[in-house]
C-alpha cells in the first residue's frame, strides 16, 4: 500500500474561549491547516472530527456549517483522551485504503475548570472519598506510586517532569502558559493528590488542531512533497486484561502494545527517534511512558529525568511543546496537536524550541478506559 | 426507606444473622477473580464459567494516593488505597487508622477489610449505607 502524508497541519493557541462555540473553535484549526497547504474545504473528500464533550452533537457537520457545507462524508469520533489521535487515524486509514485521496481531520474541545473524574454513579450515594478516589489526579497518583513501589521513583523525580515541560512551554507561543516553574515551586504548590501537586496536573483549556492527510500520488500532483510529513506508523490499542484493572486503570499495557506495534510498522526503534510528544496528563504519567515507549530500560525512568536526557538538547527530548502540563489538554484536540508539534520540528519550523536536525518523531496519547494511539512521523524525502 | 443500612456496592453482601463480606466471581477456566456479578471472563473469554466466591478480609497495600483536593463536602486529606486481597481480587477504598503521610505508609503493608457506616452519607430517600474500609492489620 502506498504511503499517506500530512500536507497541512496546525493548531490554535490553546486558552479559554468561553465566548466561542465548539464548531467555531474547530473551524479555526481546520482553516489554519488548509492554509498551511494552500487548499480549501472544496478540495477535501471527507472529514473526521474528534470531540468528547459534545459527542452526540454532530460537531463535524457543524464545523462544515462554519467553513463550507460541501456534502462530504463526516465521521464524528469520541475515544476519551485518544479522540484526536483516533480521528487522525481514521483519516489516515481512509487514504491508505484508497477510498479517498485527500481528507481533513479535526480535533476540538471546550473544557470547564476543575477536577475530572470521580463523578460516580447515579444511584445511591457518592462513592468519592468513601471508596477511595476516582478523580484523575488520584488515579494517576496511584499509577505513579506503583512505579515508586517497583523502582523507588521519588516525588522529586516526578516533579522534575513538570519543571522541564513548563520550561519548554516558555518557547511555545501556542501554549496556554509560558512560565518557568522551578523545582521548589512545583513541589510546594498545592498538593492535589500525592504525589501530584497542582503544577503536576495538566491544564484544562479550550483548543483545536487539524491536519490534511493525502495519498502519495495526490501529494505529488499538488506539488506539496517539500513540506510533507510521512506517516510511518499509526496504531490504536485498547487495554488488555490486567488483574487490577477493575479498580486501577492500566495505562501501561496498552501503551506497550501500541509502541511495539508502531516500531514494527515503521521499521524503526526508540533509538531512531529524535523527539517524542507523549501523554503527560499528570507528571507521574510521563515517567511511566519513558519505559512504556522504550526510551530507557525498565526502572530507568527516574534516572532519565535526573540526567536531563529528555530536555530540549538532551538525548531524546520529550514534550518540547510544553506538554499537556503547560501547553494544555483540550481532550479531543490533544492527539492532533501532538502531531502538529512533531511535524513542525520535522519541517524545521519550530523556532526557539526546534529539536536540531529532527528526522523522526513519535506522538502518543492515552484515553482512560482505555485507548492508546501512537503515530510515528518522518519528514518526506 | 429501608429498615436497615443498604450495601454501598452490589458486591458487599449482608447475610441475615451473619457477618458482611465482599463477593467475587472466579473463572473456572483461568482463575481470574472479579468483583461482583459477571457471566463471561474478560481475561480468557470463557462463557458461563463463573463460580461465586467470598473474598478475603485480609490483604496487602498495592498502591495509594493521599487526596488533598476533592469535591465540596468531602473531608480531606484521606488515603485512597488499592489493596490486593489474599486469594485473589483487588479492591479500592479508604485506608483509615494511619496518618495520611507517605513516610508512615509502606507498600505491601498488611491490611484488614472492615465494615462500617458510610461516613454518615444518606441517599435522596434518607437510606443509610454500609461501606467497607481498610485498616492496618
Amino acid at each position: 500500500m502506498a504511503d499517506a502524508y500530512i500536507v497541512g497541519v496546525d493548531m490554535i493557541k490553546f486558552g479559554r474561549f468561553p465566548e466561542k462555540s465548539v464548531p467555531q473553535l474547530g473551524a479555526e484549526a481546520a482553516l489554519l491547516a488548509l492554509d498551511d497547504c494552500g487548499l480549501s474545504i472544496q478540495d477535501m473528500q471527507a472529514l473526521y472530527c474528534g470531540n468528547l464533550n459534545q459527542a452526540s452533537g454532530m460537531v463535524g457537520q457543524r464545523v462544515l456549517q462554519e467553513i463550507g457545507q460541501t456534502g462530504i462524508p463526516v465521521v464524528n469520533v469520541s475515544n476519551a483522551c485518544a479522540t484526536g489521535a483516533t480521528a487522525f487515524r481514521e483519516a489516515w486509514m481512509s487514504v491508505k485504503a484508497d477510498v479517498y485521496d485527500i481528507v481533513l481531520a479535526v480535533g476540538v474541545e471546550q473544557m470547564g475548570k476543575g477536577l475530572l473524574g470521580g463523578g460516580g454513579g447515579s444511584k445511591g450515594i457518592s462513592k468519592e472519598g468513601l471508596l477511595g478516589s476516582g478523580t484523575m489526579p488520584s488515579v494517576f497518583a496511584e499509577a505513579g506510586l506503583e512505579h515508586t513501589r517497583n523502582h523507588g521513583t521519588t516525588f522529586e523525580q516526578f516533579a522534575k517532569v513538570s519543571v522541564k515541560n513548563h520550561h519548554h512551554s516558555t518557547m511555545n507561543a501556542k501554549a496556554m502558559y509560558q512560565i518557568e516553574t522551578p523545582l521548589e515551586v512545583v513541589m510546594n504548590a498545592e498538593m492535589i493528590s500525592y504525589p501530584n501537586t497542582k503544577l503536576m496536573c495538566s491544564v484544562n483549556v479550550d483548543g483545536s488542531a487539524a491536519a490534511v492527510v493525502a495519498s502519495e500520488q495526490k501529494v505529488r500532483e499538488l506539488g506539496l512533497m517539500d513540506r510533507a510529513i510521512k506517516v510511518r506508523a499509526s496504531v490504536l490499542t485498547s487495554d488488555p486484561w490486567q488483574e487490577r484493572d477493575l479498580v486501577m486503570p492500566d495505562v501501561n499495557s496498552c501503551t506497550r502494545m501500541a509502541s511495539k506495534a508502531a516500531y514494527e510498522m515503521a521499521g524503526v526503534g526508540p533509538e531512531d527517534l529524535d523527539l517524542v510528544e507523549l501523554h503527560d496528563c499528570f507528571a507521574t504519567a510521563e515517567i511511566l511512558h519513558y519505559e512504556n515507549l522504550g526510551l530507557c530500560e525498565e526502572g530507568g525512568a527516574g534516572r532519565l529525568i535526573d540526567d536531563g536526557d529528555v530536555e530540549l538538547g538532551g538525548r531524546i527530548p520529550v514534550n518540547v511543546s510544553g506538554g499537556l502540563l503547560s501547553k494544555g489538554h483540550p481532550l479531543g484536540a490533544t492527539g492532533i496537536a501532538n502531531i502538529y508539534e512533531v511535524s513542525t520540528h520535522l519541517r524545521g519550523e519550530a523556532g526557539r524550541r526546534q529539536v536540531e536536525d529532527a528526522k523522526i518523531g513519535l506522538t502518543h496519547v492515552i484515553g482512560l478506559g482505555s485507548a492508546c494511539g501512537i503515530h510515528i512521523l518522518e519528514k518526506a524525502a | 426507606m429501608s429498615d436497615g443500612p443498604l450495601p454501598v456496592v452490589s458486591y458487599l453482601k449482608m447475610p441475615e444473622g451473619g457477618k458482611p463480606y465482599l463477593e467475587g466471581h472466579r473463572c473456572d477456566e483461568c482463575g481470574a477473580v472479579y468483583l461482583g456479578e459477571r457471566r463471561h471472563c474478560s481475561r480468557c473469554g470463557a462463557r458461563d464459567s463463573m463460580t461465586t466466591i467470598q473474598l478475603s478480609n485480609r490483604g496487602s497495600l498495592y498502591s495509594y494516593s493521599i487526596v488533598h483536593r476533592s469535591f465540596p463536602g468531602i473531608d480531606v486529606p484521606y488515603i485512597s488505597a488499592i489493596v490486593d486481597l489474599e486469594g485473589g481480587g483487588t479492591i479500592k477504598g479508604n485506608l483509615i487508622g494511619i496518618e495520611a503521610d507517605p513516610e508512615k505508609i509502606s507498600f505491601s503493608m498488611p491490611v484488614e477489610v472492615i465494615f462500617d457506616d458510610a461516613l454518615g452519607r444518606k441517599d435522596a430517600d434518607g437510606n443509610s449505607y454500609l461501606s467497607y474500609f481498610f485498616k492496618p492489620a
